[in-house]
């Protein structure tokens, strides 16, 4: 298992994750979530190398949908969308200036 | 005093009662009690009001009316219900409408289903206790000074006051089970698949499932039918035709093989009270009697599920709940100098503690360096806990074990949220493994407050579950065998 | 096999350049990606979207059949190992991206250990051609538009969702033509296939270059940096060949280039520093727990290798064959004009000639739609001295216009053949007029061949063959 939890982490997660936190609430949290990885640790003395992940509980695969445009609802869903959006601009989504690009 | 679903739709459809009268009842009981219990988010007393008269026109127009006609229904605020609002209990969604109906609400609008409310939750399904609402907690209606369960505990507080007959919740790692066992009411996790989870609005997608709340077996039985199967809007949804459970309730237990959990009776794991694991046992005696072979059974990795669990469903919801920005919908918080500003502040406001702590446990199991030893390791763990099962279900038809360590808790008792955590561990495993279990009202634990116990089942055995289910139903309904197995002291 | 000739360097003597490319194509699909919105480019903004594609809660990703097919076919044609996919979520928040990751591909791509081959016969690997979604658009709007002025954002989804193969090249690339090679060979192969339009100015191809130097010589791959989103193949080459100098001036100036994302900047004619990779996110991929694997049947990848059209080298060495030879073949396979070519040297047309005018004469709108008869028609008519080739060329430009037959419209331009009897009859005459000029060109003064020629042409209105007069120049003169 990796290093204990220290504030430094916790605050360069919460940074990834597009939260801020209070000092107050780093110490808090860090302390949290040291406990639960604590917890985990009981993992560790389980050998899986040689174990395949699960992830999905009911294995399918091929799921597939045929090339097909959805029958017209387009339209209301995008005004609903727009009507509930928290800033909306001649049918755009108005957010404040990007800074950086897209990776 | 209220009857059940099967019991209303027949009335309604065969006109011994009006759908409006039926809601009127219910009504009556959510003016009377809800102030204090808190179950809803939403009540939709005008909308049910007029799909209840809707039915009864239909009903008096000659026309075929569906197998829930005029059965009133309560749904998990985190069920998109078009142009209804949608909050998961949270202060990012308040005053969101989906534009869109989820399967399981479509299905059960053709149904007949009379929609009365949107019931409170843990925000984003995140806890076990509905004390994680940003709209304030659930009382139980049992004893208004503990917790319903959670998350799904303003369902389960809804059927267990009356307030609907039927009620849904989601469940990722007991989050309908174990309400039910603390409301004193049946809560089902179908097998991970069997019912669709488009627009049920996602915590972690590979354990999440939609299941039902009810009073008895027979009513679980009929809303697992009407909202499992296939659905291509699902990509993990079965594309099969599932078999149906209606026709096994009175089939009884003779023969069938039933394993209890060894690690999950309490000797290994603490925080399991005396009377639940009596009760367990006293569940199992009652299978005994009526002809079940009942021995148990060691499923040695299911101790580590609670381990996995809380690597993989935070790492799932760290991804799931990204989009929660401010830009399309939802709460922003405005004057941020630039876009990334603005996320973060929104995200900031608009999420409770729990949340943002387990949105941090993901982004930091799956970020560089700790994915394999975290998300990669928790999802090999989950292999072992499947492949134990799969051994234990060699020998057994279905498995047994307490739904929850222990009966509802006050508010506040569990505040670490560790602690909290730990409630989980007897339901977690069939959420990690896909398995369908349900949790049966069975006697009363400590303080005379309703225990729950857990009947499991390999993926797609509701057949068998629901046959062994509804025997410990009829078992837990002789009061006097419950006396007798209590007073032999069996704890 | 020779070895093929490769790019010389446009680089200080004992540097060379490395290069990778990674290609997005938008997939022709009729709908996105994972959602039944529409895949049209052009539309209203925020009109094409699907609560799936706008990333509203509750919604789920389903797999396009078609995306997987077109992108099985890009595999096949760039001669892929087509296998069992994983699709996984790319983390980071952006605006334009709805979900605030993007489905892709990481460890399990559906197309992986390919070649493209290049006209050269140079084979560049395509280490994975994997499938993605695309995000929306955003357009700042501020006093100067520029992205770091204050104002505002404005986010069109219509984009977000739309199916994305992401064509990943190994660094074999050596030289800003090679790469341009790279991506027009790309190109027509997409196209070929129906894979994707192709169109870079409508955004459906990008290109992200990796470019890195090194000593000649050497096998090293030093620090290399990743130039954004260059959006046309003259750009491509450029964006290199600036990028590369800049890195050898470091080196030689005893620095060294830092890990990072540029940008192109077409009218400074330089690439502008982006993200270092210090600053670079973690993406914290896994896979999409929402989807489940593609694991393409061997009967599926079959029957859609089976129904693959031949690709542009196979047209190529077609044409080859016919006796076709350099940059007539490439450039007549890319104006996809090499079946008509074909089609009318099978019906008896001169393979040269009618590669010439493929190559030369046709690079217009509406010429993959000749007739291949006419086009034919037309070729034997020149041969056969019924047209000059001037008026061949012209005729050739109505037949692409006005899609009628040759002769007719040779007929109407009044193109009529000259015999060689009447063109005997006016040069005795023209001969007779000026007896010394014909006398001095007899004995050898051959400027005055252009003389008689001119004057011939004259006497015919231009209508006479300059082949045919030199034929009978030549006859007359030994006469
Ligand atoms: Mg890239
Ligand atoms: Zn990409």
């Amino acid at each position: 298992m990796p290093e204990p939890l220290t504030p430094d982490v916790v605050a360069k997660v919460a940074d990834l994750a597009m939260l801020e936190l209070s000092d107050d609430e780093l110490q808090t949290f860090t302390a949290q979530l040291a406990a639960v990885l604590e917890h985990a640790h009981d993992v560790e003395e389980l050998d899986v190398d040689d174990v395949a992940p699960t992830h999905h509980p009911y294995p399918l695969q091929n799921v597939m949908r045929t090339d097909d445009p959805h029958p017209a609802v387009d339209a209301e869903v995008a005004a609903a969308a727009l009507a509930m959006a928290p800033s909306v601009e001649d049918g755009q989504f108005r957010v404040p200036p990007a800074l950086g690009e897209e990776p | 005093m209220s009857r059940t679903a099967v019991e209303i739709a027949a009335a309604v459809a065969s006109g011994a009662a009006s759908a409006v009268s039926i809601l009127e009842e219910h009504l009556a009981r959510i003016d009377e009690r809800e102030a204090e219990i808190h179950a809803f988010n939403t009540v939709l007393t005008d909308e049910a009001r007029a799909q209840a008269a809707e039915i009864d026109r239909q009903v008096a127009a000659g026309h075929d009316v569906g197998p829930l006609a005029g059965v009133p229904i309560a749904l998990k605020d985190n069920l998109c219900t078009r142009g209804i609002p949608t909050t998961c209990s949270s202060r990012m969604l308040e005053g969101w409408r989906p534009p869109y109906n989820a399967t399981v609400v479509e299905r059960l609008a053709e149904a007949g289903a009379v929609l009365v409310g949107k019931t409170n939750l843990d925000e984003f399904a995140m806890g076990s206790s509905t004390e994680n609402s940003a709209f304030g907690p659930t009382r139980n209606p049992h004893d208004l000074s503990r917790v319903p369960g959670g998350s799904s505990g303003g369902s389960a507080a809804a059927v267990a006051a009356g307030f609907s007959a039927v009620a849904l919740g989601s469940d990722t790692g007991g989050s309908i089970r174990q309400p039910a066992a603390l409301c004193g009411v049946v809560g089902m996790k179908p097998t991970y698949g069997a019912v669709s989870r488009y627009g049920l609005v996602a915590f972690a997608s590979s354990l999440d499932q939609v299941g039902p709340f009810s009073r008895d077996v027979a009513d679980s039985a009929l809303l697992y039918e009407l909202i499992s199967g296939h659905d291509p809007r699902d990509s993990t949804s079965i594309p099969a035709t599932l078999p149906s459970v209606r026709g096994h309730l009175d089939r009884g237990v003779e023969g069938l093989r039933v394993g209890l959990i060894r690690e999950l009776l309490g000797e290994t794991l603490d925080g399991f009270e005396p009377e639940v694991l009596a009760q367990t046992r006293a569940a199992a005696d009652t299978l005994a009697a009526a002809g079940a072979i009942v021995d148990e059974v060691s499923v040695p990795s299911t101790i580590y599920g609670l381990s996995a669990y809380y690597l993989i469903a935070p790492a799932e919801a760290s991804s799931n709940l990204a989009r929660y920005d401010g830009v399309r919908y939802g709460h922003r918080e405005e004057g941020g100098a630039n876009t990334a500003a603005m996320m973060r502040a929104s995200r900031t406001a608009g999420f409770g503690p729990e949340v943002k702590r387990r949105i941090m446990l993901g982004t930091y199991g799956l970020s560089a360096g700790y994915h394999d030893a975290f998300y990669g390791k928790a999802q090999r763990v989950r292999t072992l806990i499947i492949d134990d099962f799969a051994k234990a279900y060699e020998n057994f038809d279905v498995l047994l074990s307490p739904t929850s360590p222990c009966v509802a808790f006050p508010f506040g008792a569990k505040s670490d949220p560790l602690t909290m955590y730990l409630n989980d561990v007897a339901t977690i495993p069939s959420n990690l493994s896909g398995q369908p279990s349900i949790s049966v009202p069975f006697g009363t634990g400590a303080h005379g407050l309703p225990v729950g116990v857990q009947v499991l089942a390999p993926l797609l055995g509701e057949p068998v579950m629901y046959q062994v289910a509804a025997q410990i139903e009829r078992a837990a309904k002789e009061p006097l065998l419950q006396e007798t197995l209590l007073k032999e002291g069996r704890s | 096999m020779t070895i093929p000739e490769r790019e010389p360097q446009n680089l200080p003597d004992g540097w060379e350049m490395v290069i990778g490319l990674e290609v997005h194509a938008e997939l022709a699909t009729h709908t996105k990606m994972f959602s039944p919105a529409p895949n049209h480019f052009g539309a209203a903004p925020n009109t094409n979207v699907h609560p799936v594609c706008l990333g509203l809660p509750g919604t789920l990703p389903v797999v396009n059949a078609k995306a997987v097919e077109l992108s099985i076919r890009v595999g096949l044609a760039l001669n892929c190992t087509v296998q069992r996919c994983v699709f996984a979520r790319k983390n980071y928040f952006y605006p334009d991206m709805p979900k605030d990751y993007q489905i892709s591909q990481y460890d399990q791509p559906l197309n992986a250990d390919g070649w493209l081959e290049l006209p050269s016969g140079y084979r560049v690997c395509v280490e994975r051609a994997h499938m993605e979604e695309d995000t929306g658009k955003s357009t700042h709007v501020g006093v100067s538009g520029r992205i770091h002025d204050a104002g505002y954002s404005l986010v069109d989804y219509n984009r977000a969702g739309v199916p994305l193969l992401e064509i990943v090249s190994r660094p074999d690339i050596r030289g800003p033509e090679e790469a341009k090679a790279y991506v027009a060979e790309l190109q027509s192969i997409l196209i070929a296939v129906g894979a994707s339009d192709g169109k870079f100015e409508e955004g459906s191809l990008r290109v992200d270059a990796n470019v890195s130097v090194r000593p000649t010589g050497s096998t090293e791959l030093r620090t290399r940096c990743e130039i954004k989103n260059v959006n046309s193949l003259r750009s491509i080459g450029r964006a290199i060949q600036y990028e590369a100098i800049r890195h050898v001036d470091l080196y030689t100036a005893g620095e060294a280039p830092i890990q990072e994302t540029r940008h192109w900047d077409e009218e400074g004619g330089r690439t502008r520093p982006g993200r270092s990779k210090e600053e670079a996110e973690d993406y914290r991929y896994f896979a999409d727990p929402d989807l489940v694997p593609i694991d393409p049947s061997p009967e599926w990848i079959d029957e859609i290798r089976a129904a693959l059209p031949a690709l542009p080298r196979e047209r190529r060495q077609a044409l080859v064959d016919l006796g076709g030879r350099g940059e007539a073949v490439t450039v007549t396979v890319e104006r996809r004009l090499d079946t008509l070519v074909r089609e009318a040297v099978a019906l008896g047309a001169d393979a040269e000639r009618a590669l010439i005018h493929a190559a030369n004469n046709l690079a217009v709108e509406g010429a993959d739609r000749l007739d291949s008869a006419r086009f034919a028609a037309l070729v034997t008519m020149e041969t056969s001295g019924q047209l000059t080739s001037t008026q061949a060329k012209q005729v050739l430009a109505s037949m692409v216009a006005t899609g009628r037959h040759p002769a007719e419209l040779a007929a109407e331009a009044g193109f009529e053949a000259m015999d060689t009897g009447e063109l005997e009859g006016l040069l005795d005459g023209i001969i007779a007029a000026r007896p010394d000029e014909w006398q001095r060109f007899v004995e050898g003064e051959a400027k005055l061949q252009g003389m008689f020629t001119g004057q011939i042409m004259k006497a015919t209105g231009g209508k006479a063959d300059g082949k045919v007069i030199a034929q009978l120049l030549a006859a007359k003169k030994q006469a």
